[in-house]
């Protein structure tokens, strides 16, 4: 088992370089000139060919490609993921640390929402299963995977924020401020949770091992939760380890829709402005999370499956 | 005589959508204490259809018509909970795939003590020892061991066995095996169908044996139904059936295992 996860951890850097390296690629590949840029935010009224390369020696973008990605790897390993251009006061590290903490608290509690909503309908979808509750879901769940969370964030702001006055229509701070954005980044996910559950369960019902559950003669209770549930649970952990990160990046659209103080609205702002660094280490630390989480719930799932658990020793 | 089970009438029929199929077509029949009434049929000829809609083991997409009287109460008449109560004590199945019968997230203890707490209210120390009990009687090697197992990590003959055991634990007035030894191999087999001989030996429990295996129902069942295509189609002891066979269908059933007995007889000699 040990020797599983020491496995799992080491195939994991060679993926690390790879996104790290792509990552610092994509960003170079845009066409624009960042020096230019960062002069133009900077406001500097004529934009002669000196001055771009003054800021471009400044900057460290006069250096070969290659060179530039080594130094900023190395950096990145230490911490270190540069300075903004556009505000060069700011560190990338800093302005991603002020703004993660607001993305957490969304992504975390779109997660909560999804986990308390999905797996108790899902759970009745699938043991009413073509009754009215079941058939009443399973509509709604189309139609809220239909919907974009652009359009569904709009939409409860003007029904709820302003047609009934209940919540705040954007900004940060308080717990008001949360549930509106919170709802619509989990939404999507709710649908899919709802749709997983219901058909695992299905499947499980199928499965000899209820059949001899039912002629022990075993509450259903027991068979219902203890059984299938847990079964058709063990399934979705690499689906929830998986949507953990989406949830984090997910919330860049909405964030921007809510005004919420996160990193989307850093993202969003920083694609606009050019501002390579922190757009790097924004898509890095994404990739990163994926990697990671990913590398998290593959060992969680070993560990959980007795069957899964002896192959892996 | 009161017969323990007695079906009389009984009628199978699958609504999927507009379509309905008669799965179990009239079929009546009754098994008395201590005896051991086989099932005799080729796969989907209704032999476990027939005892699932006694058990409410079928769901809503099967309707039942006809009696299935246990005792002189019709169990087609009873509650869902009183069904639900009688099935693992009073009646009790083995099942068809051992490797898969069991949960594969939960210990075979754990497994088994939830069925004695679903029937008793045994403290878990008795739940403890009666479980050890079990699997001694069922001759399982290092029943403490076999207890902390998952089901993966027995064999289909041990959990078979353990299955048997688990049937058999609660003093059940019928005991329902349904192809018990389908899945496992011929070794294993012969055990199996020991227990099954023990059991009837010592404690004279009523059964019903469900098979597509002519050997295996020889051994042990005291008389025979045969069904095909959802319907009884003979009736009598293993003997009378082998000589007197009314239904053409039995009849082919009888010739081709004699064909086939008469061919191995003739490689073996030929051996010797």
């Amino acid at each position: 088992m040990k020797q599983y996860v020491f496995k799992r951890i080491l195939s994991t850097i060679p993926l690390l370089l790879i996104i790290s390296f792509v990552c610092f690629v994509f960003i170079n590949l845009i066409p624009s000139n960042p020096a230019e840029v960062a002069l133009r935010v900077r406001q500097v009224p004529i934009i002669t060919e000196e001055a771009i390369a003054e800021v471009e020696a400044e900057l460290g973008l006069n250096r070969p490609f290659l060179v530039r990605y080594v130094s900023w790897l190395f950096d990145c390993l230490k911490g270190d993921f540069g300075i903004s251009y556009v505000n060069p006061s700011r560190t990338v590290a800093g302005e991603l640390a002020r703004c993660l903490p607001a993305t957490l608290q969304l992504a975390g509690a779109s997660l909560v929402l999804v986990i308390l909503l999905s797996i108790p309908i899902g759970f009745l979808c699938a043991v009413y299963k073509d009754g009215i509750f079941d058939k009443v879901m399973r509509a709604l769940v189309f139609i809220t995977t239909a919907m974009p969370p652009y359009w569904v964030g709009l939409l409860l702001m003007w029904f709820i924020s302003i047609k009934l006055d209940l919540l705040p229509t954007s900004g940060g701070g308080s717990f008001a401020h949360l549930i509106l954005p919170a709802f619509t980044v989990s939404l999507s996910y709710i649908s899919t949770y709802i749709r997983l559950i219901r058909n695992n369960m299905l499947e499980n019902m199928k499965q000899d091992y209820v059949l001899y559950a039912n002629v022990r003669g075993l509450p259903q209770k027991v068979i219902l939760i203890k059984h299938i549930l847990k079964n058709s649970m063990h399934t979705c952990i690499v689906a929830i380890g998986m949507s953990i990160p989406q949830l984090i990046s997910g919330t860049i659209v909405v964030e921007n829709v809510f005004a919420w103080p996160g990193l989307g609205t850093l993202c969003i702002s920083s694609i606009f402005n050019r501002d390579y660094p922190i757009i790097q280490a924004y898509v890095l630390l994404i990739g990163v999370l994926f990697v990671v989480f990913n590398l998290l719930f593959d060992i969680l799932q070993t560990v959980s499956d007795p069957r899964l658990r002896k192959e892996g020793a | 005589m009161t017969p323990v089970l007695e079906a009389s009438h009984l009628s199978v029929t699958l609504t999927v959508g507009k379509k309905r199929k008669q799965l179990v077509k009239d079929s009546s029949f009754a098994v008395y204490p201590g005896e051991c009434l086989g099932i005799l049929g080729e796969s989907g000829s209704g032999k476990s259809m027939t005892v699932k809609s006694m058990l409410g083991l079928l769901d809503q997409h099967f309707s039942i018509t006809g009696k299935a009287l246990f005792y002189g109460k019709d169990l087609l008449q009873e509650k869902r909970e009183t069904l639900r109560a009688m099935r693992g004590k009073d009646i009790t199945m083995v099942l068809q795939n051992p490797m898969t019968c069991f949960d594969p997230l939960y210990r075979i203890g754990n497994q088994m003590a939830e069925t004695f707490a679903a029937h008793t209210n045994w403290s878990p120390q008795k739940i403890q020892e009666e479980s050890l009990v079990i699997l001694e009687r069922m001759q399982i090697q290092n029943p403490k061991e076999a207890l902390q197992k998952y089901p993966h990590q027995l064999s289909g003959g041990m959990l078979q066995r353990i299955m048997i055991g688990l049937a058999v634990a609660l003093k059940p007035k019928l005991l329902i095996a349904d192809e018990p030894t389908t899945a496992i191999d011929a070794i294993t087999q012969k055990e199996i169908l020991d227990a099954f001989l023990e059991i009837k030996q010592e404690h004279q429990t009523a059964m019903i044996f469900i098979t597509h295996d002519l050997g295996a129902i020889a051994k042990v069942a005291d008389r025979l139904l045969v069904m095909n295509q959802g319907e009884i189609v003979d009736e009598g002891t293993y003997s009378h059936i082998l000589h007197h066979a009314q239904d053409r269908y039995t009849k082919l059933l009888i010739e081709k295992r004699q064909a086939v007995m008469g061919r191995y007889q003739q490689v073996l000699g030929g051996m010797i």
